[in-house]
């Protein structure tokens, strides 16, 4: 068993654990964050994505070890029920769920993506998102709800300015 | 799944790292980014007693400006190489191919020194590290050896690292006068590998091409340089005729594997394409 300590959502946690615990196992199971979800066994379907050290990880793809010392950001971290993170809000809005299995890595991929582009086109928003996939949806509502965001967070100052 | 179990190494130099591994045994396996090796440790296709974790040593990390060669450290994440100034000023290729590589999430954990030892046929990097006639340097037990790429690549999954080995920078030299970049790559779904890609860097002087490398991905167990079509663009028009008839040799002496993605003769059809794509758009064409 190997210590580890970290961050997530704000909260800081020691525990010791196997070196092969993934991280995402960590989270669920240890730490009871089951926001975060596993959808494959193949590092492709980036349901489990969360933030560390404020960048977009497959955290099935990650050791609990690895993560050691660092601040991890999970679904759970980023709003609450009556103040939901504006992606969040989008996602609602815009009907960009349907079961909702892979929302919590969807909302984690794009507010990383839209940290680094903040006003991303339609292809833009598709290619950022790539590595997260969703049966239900057809992504397009998931594109519109990412695009939404967009506007709300870098935009709010100009819609505020227009509406002056 | 979830992985066997093993013991875990995380060292902070590379001469601890080095003792680390041969410490480890017959069974240790070094962990770059783990983008490769955690997905198939999870399938039980790897069950290392050891993992040398890389993640923390500083020393194998980032790029520097070495005179008239760029030096990539082994463990430069794929999103560090797309946006680093020194790579876009200097070899441009890499971070083309780069940004083709997997997708956002593991482009942020995967590296450069891990897609090159893990040398997958159908990984972007290799093929890239070949055109530009890249440099590995390697420390081992016994010191530190440089391995130009065209010798590093060995065979499928397999390069020239002995036991015991650890990759710790890429010298890329850096391409002086007027050139010109493409990666082109050929999948089908989002974040898929390569079914056939094509690296290549032209040099035009005077309204001809002066030079072409061109690197193939996924045509054969290792990257190949496509000979052929760089000879007979060596000096030629640059003019799209002149390309087109030089790229239908691009798939001389390559050996393509026939997968569930493509029979063999569809590679080299799309060695051809690609080629003939990535030298017009390196040349301005
Ligand atoms: C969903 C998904 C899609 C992908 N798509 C692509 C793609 O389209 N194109 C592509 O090129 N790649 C793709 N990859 C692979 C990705 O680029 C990996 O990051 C890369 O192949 C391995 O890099 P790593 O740092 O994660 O290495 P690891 O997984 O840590 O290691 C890979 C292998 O290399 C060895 N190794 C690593 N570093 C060193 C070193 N410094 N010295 C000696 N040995 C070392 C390890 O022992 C291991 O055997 C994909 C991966 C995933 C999960
Ligand atoms: S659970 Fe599918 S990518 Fe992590
Ligand atoms: S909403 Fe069901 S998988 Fe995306």
């Amino acid at each position: 068993m190997t210590q580890v300590s970290m961050r997530v959502d704000g909260v800081s946690y020691t525990d010791e654990v196997e070196p092969r615990t993934l991280l995402v196992h960590h989270l669920r199971e240890a730490l009871g964050k089951v926001g975060t979800v596993v959808g494959c066994d193949t590092s492709n379907c980036g349901a489990c994505t969360v933030h560390l050290d404020g960048q977009a990880v497959k955290s099935c793809t990650v050791f609990a070890v690895q993560a050691d010392g660092a601040e991890v950001t999970t679904i759970e971290g980023i709003g609450s029920q009556g103040d939901l993170h504006p992606v969040q809000k989008a996602f609602h809005e815009m009907h960009g769920l349907q079961c909702g299995f892979c929302t919590p890595g969807m909302i984690m991929a794009s507010i990383d993506l839209l940290k680094e582009n903040p006003n991303p086109s339609e292809t833009e928003v598709r290619e950022g998102i790539e590595g997260n996939l969703c049966r239900c949806t057809g992504y397009q509502n998931i594109v519109r709800a990412v695009q939404q965001a967009a506007g709300e967070m870098s935009g709010s100052s100009d819609t505020l300015g227009a509406q002056a | 799944m979830i992985p066997a179990a093993f013991e875990y190494a995380r060292p902070t130099s590379v001469d601890e790292a080095l003792q680390a591994v041969a410490e480890g045994g017959e069974d240790v396996k070094i962990m770059a980014g783990g983008q490769s090796l955690i997905p198939v440790m999870r399938l039980r296709l790897a069950a290392p007693s050891t993992v040398v974790d890389l993640g923390r040593v500083a020393e194998m990390r980032g790029v520097r400006d070495d005179g008239d060669a760029l030096v990539i450290g082994a463990m430069t994440t794929h999103a560090e190489v797309i946006t680093d100034p020194l790579v876009a000023q200097h070899a441009k290729l890499i971070a083309e191919a780069t940004e083709t590589v997997a997708d956002r999430q593991t482009r942020r954990r995967g590296t450069f020194g891990g897609a090159l030892a893990h040398a997958d046929p159908a990984g972007d990097l290799p093929a890239v590290a070949l055109a530009l006639d890249a440099e590995m340097v390697v420390a081992g037990p016994n010191g530190r050896r440089t391995v130009p790429a065209s010798e590093f690549f060995v065979d499928y999954l397999t390069t020239t690292l002995d036991e015991g080995e650890i990759l710790v920078e890429i010298r890329v030299p850096k391409l002086a006068g007027d050139w010109g970049v493409r990666y082109e790559k050929f999948n089908r779904v989002a974040q898929a590998w390569s079914i056939v890609a094509v690296a290549a860097a032209v040099r035009r002087e005077n309204g001809h091409i002066a030079e072409a490398r061109i690197g193939l991905t996924n045509m054969g167990p290792t990257p190949l340089r496509a000979s052929a079509t760089e000879a007979a663009l060596n000096g030629a028009a640059a003019s799209p005729d002149a390309v087109a008839a030089a790229a239908r040799s691009a798939a001389e002496g390559t050996s393509p594997s026939s997968d569930l993605n493509a029979q063999a003769d569809y590679r080299e059809h799309l060695a051809q394409v690609l080629t003939r794509r990535a030298v017009t758009a390196a040349a301005g064409l």
